[in-house]
């Protein structure tokens, strides 16, 4: 069987499956969850991941030896494809199975990859990224939660991250910690795994200013971290960090417009009720929002034709993306309240399409801040695209 | 759909960049546009005879080397880069793109010529991105030999030298019903006045053609009607992407003139290339020039994989086109004038290079599609729901 054969399979398998499985209990979370939305129904979006990997659905790009199908890059964009078409809800596992297993996978002991990756695939364990804190956001490096070793080995964790989405739907958290007291900057760091339910450890969430809270602020006031459970060496943590980081790209981005094109739509239906369809400038705005789709979607293409090779080199293609599309929402989000004219400012929860894109204007605000905000990113793209002169850093 | 490019498409953009560096720097051009009116017929003799760019996309059958839109691009890009002058858009993305659709023996063996790069070729086809035959300014009325062509074409690529000249004109016949077709010009017609037109961009001549009662032979139709019409309408398109790509290229050269001054441009005892405020704007060229290669490859390629050389252009191929050729625009000019900007005094001057590209970002937005009539086919597409595929294309799959 070729390649496009087997390709062509794949999507009706997963469109079938998806048809059969999100249906009845789970209904209800179609095109819910994901950014923005992470407080719908957490408990049964965990029990959707167990569907998943009852399915097999899960750890569709892992190693065979790691209990994963091993794909090529091409059918786990199908995957997401087809998963973001059916309405797949937000994945609450994506953390651990796209994060931190495949970080496992490259870093971890076998003892780690036993203890963890079985359960991140049977959609029973559910992790959260304890990297920010309220002095380390742009400037990643510079982390002051710091971990001392005990006489038995394990690590006692002392600080505040910040930030941290889903902590108060996971079980476990990975943290990146000062373990050399002496040390600046992104040397003498660590990469430890840790329960949450633990004492010394207490998760608050953050009021956005959507009003909604998925993110929180995590308080370690001497929790404990197992001297197993540190990651690599001690003063490692910062290559793991990005390790970890270098995983983020690419596989989900065609799911992720998918759900920007049916925003787009709400928007375009929204211009007919509301009347305005036939408005110059906002019909210019619309063309050009769905023009920059279009940008994406090749852009994507581009960045998944070179990720089959692990090179660690971003393509500059690569390099944009963040940027393009967190500012492409947030113009989106902006279009769709001025289609909506009076009628934005007013709540009314009966209307989900105008709550929905109510929701994409005011959490698109934080699209161009994490993960790199627009300033870091135009940095990034300056210094490993353009190869201009890195940033001068401060002394303190 | 696969972006990747094969060994091959990276042989033919390498090799087309290396050769217009050394053959056509800013010297060159500046030559050729002072001295010899926008055109450098060593370098056109080089391209077209030597190295056979010409035949690139001209099917193999008449002699051609039969590469697709994706390879056209990657060479248009270069060509931007460098302000190449030559006849080449005028010749290959016009003239030989409607002679391909003509399919009889007469435009088969220009098109022989053309690849063989013995003779440059425009035609008079009106800078929108959708052909409209009521927009054809040239009659024909039938005489006993053939036809009269009368009227004025304005803003002809390379018009005032090209060697073979394709005018369509609507036939003053009822029995045709006013029908379009596309008639190859006899240069030294009596009655034919092409007069050079002065241009900001100098780098590309243009000219005013003026048809006084042109006699011409029946033979000197190549199509009529529907086929003379589709070939028109192909062309518009394939013109427009392939400007598409020269815009990008000539964006990125002005990014990379930028990087190159401000990374020897000395104040307050640092590069000012390490200045914050200046990375910034590099970088944000750098988004707008991406996404512009994006949407390029991806409309070569859509255009490619929906067999569009030979046969109808499909909505969704139009669209990308459209969205290519609406992004370049806008990034070309952004990038020429952040060129200037960030050059600084000697940016204002004629001695340095933005200002050649500042222009041509200018003219270049104008031809095939501004980016206001391009965005209204697009909403006429998505909003008025005019293709009904519209939303399954976009959502088509991305195998590779």
């Amino acid at each position: 069987m070729n390649s496009e054969t087997r390709e062509q399979q794949l999507r009706t398998e997963v469109a079938d499956w998806m048809k059969n499985h999100l249906t009845g209990d789970f209904a209800c979370l179609k095109y819910r969850g994901g950014p923005g939305d992470e407080e719908a129904f957490p408990v049964l979006r965990k029990a959707w991941e167990r569907e998943l990997a009852a399915g097999g659905w899960t750890g569709l790009g892992w190693p065979a030896e790691a209990g994963g199908r091993a794909l090529p890059v091409a059918e786990q964009v199908i995957f997401h494809e087809e998963y973001a078409r059916a309405g797949g809800p937000g994945r609450m596992g994506h953390i651990g199975e796209g994060l931190l297993g495949p970080t496992l996978i490259a870093c971890g002991t076998p003892a780690q990859r036993e203890r963890y990756l079985p359960r991140i695939l049977a959609g029973t364990q559910f992790w959260c990224q304890g990297y920010s804190e309220p002095g380390a956001g742009s400037d990643l490096a510079n982390v002051r939660t710091r971990a001392v070793r005990e006489a038995d080995g394990a690590w006692r964790v002392h600080g505040q991250k910040v930030w941290t989405s889903l902590a108060h739907d996971a079980e476990w958290i990975f943290v990146i910690a000062r373990t050399d007291p002496e040390s600046r900057g992104n040397r003498g760091l660590s990469f430890l795994l840790m329960p949450l339910d633990q004492p010394g450890i207490e998760i608050r969430p953050i009021k956005q200013l959507n009003g909604g809270a998925e993110f929180n602020e995590v308080f370690f006031d001497g929790a404990l971290a197992a001297a197993d459970d540190l990651v690599g060496v001690a003063g490692d943590g910062w290559r793991i960090a990005m390790t970890l980081l270098g995983f983020e790209r690419g596989m989900s981005t065609l799911g992720q417009q998918m759900q920007f094109i049916r925003e787009l739509d709400w928007v375009i239906d929204t211009a007919h009720e509301a009347g305005v369809a036939h408005d110059p400038a906002i019909r210019q705005r619309i063309a050009r929002a769905w023009a920059g789709l279009r940008v994406m979607r090749y852009n994507a293409l581009r960045m998944l034709a070179g990720a089959d090779d692990s090179s660690a080199v971003l393509s500059r293609e690569a390099l944009i993306y963040k940027y393009y599309w967190s500012n492409w929402h947030r113009d989106l989000g902006q279009l769709a309240m001025d289609v909506l004219g009076p009628n934005a400012n007013i709540v009314d929860i009966t209307d989900e399409k105008r709550t929905r894109l109510q929701g994409v204007f005011l959490f698109s605000r934080a699209d161009t801040i994490y993960a790199g905000t627009n300033e870091i990113q135009l940095n990034i793209m300056a210094e490993r695209g353009l190869g201009m002169p890195r940033e001068p850093r401060g002394t303190s | 759909m696969n972006l990747a490019l094969s060994e091959e498409q990276t042989m033919i953009r390498d090799a087309a960049a290396e050769v217009l560096a050394e053959r056509s720097p800013s010297t060159a051009v500046r030559h050729a546009i002072e001295h010899t009116a926008g055109r450098d017929d060593a370098l056109w003799r080089t391209l077209g005879g030597e190295l056979g760019w010409c035949g690139l996309s001209v099917p193999e059958a008449v002699g051609g080397a039969g590469l697709g839109a994706l390879e056209l691009v990657l060479l248009m890009e270069q060509m931007g880069r460098r302000l190449a002058c030559v006849p080449y858009f005028s010749t290959v993305c016009l003239a030989g793109a409607a002679l391909a659709q003509c399919e009889s023996g007469q435009a088969d063996a220009w098109l022989t010529r053309i690849a063989n790069g013995e003779v440059s070729a425009t035609l008079a086809l009106h800078s929108a991105p959708r052909f409209e035959a009521d927009a054809v300014p040239v009659r024909a009325v039938q005489t006993a030999n053939g036809y009269a062509l009368s009227g004025t074409l304005d803003q002809v690529f390379d018009g005032a030298t090209a060697d073979l000249l394709i005018v369509p004109a609507r036939i003053d016949n009822e029995a045709e019903a006013q029908a379009v077709a596309l008639f190859e010009i006899d240069v030294t017609s009596t009655g034919l006045i092409r007069t050079p037109l002065v241009t900001l961009d100098a780098t590309r001549p243009l000219a005013r053609i003026e048809l006084r009662a042109v006699e011409v032979s029946r033979s000197a139709v190549l199509a009529t009607g529907r086929k003379a019409e589709r070939s028109l309408s192909r062309t518009a398109w394939f013109a427009a992407l392939a400007l598409a790509a020269e815009q990008l290229g000539g964006a990125q050269q002005c990014l990379d003139l930028t990087l190159a001054y401000t990374a020897e441009r000395v104040q307050f005892g640092r590069a000012i290339a390490s200045f914050q405020a200046v990375k910034h704007r590099c970088a944000q060229m750098m988004v707008e020039l991406e996404a512009t290669r994006s949407a390029v490859l991806g409309a070569a390629r859509a255009w490619d994989d929906a067999g569009c050389t030979t046969g109808a252009v499909p909505q969704n191929v139009l669209a990308d086109i459209a969205t290519a050729k609406a992004t370049a625009n806008d990034t070309f000019r952004f990038c020429a004038q952040e060129a200037i900007q960030l050059h600084g005094g000697v940016g204002f001057t004629w001695e340095y290079d933005p200002q050649l590209y500042f222009k041509r970002a200018q003219a270049s937005s104008a031809q095939f599609g501004t980016t206001s009539q391009l965005l209204s086919i697009l909403a006429e597409q998505m909003i008025d729901r005019t293709a009904p595929d519209a939303d399954a294309s976009m959502l088509e799959g991305a195998a590779q």
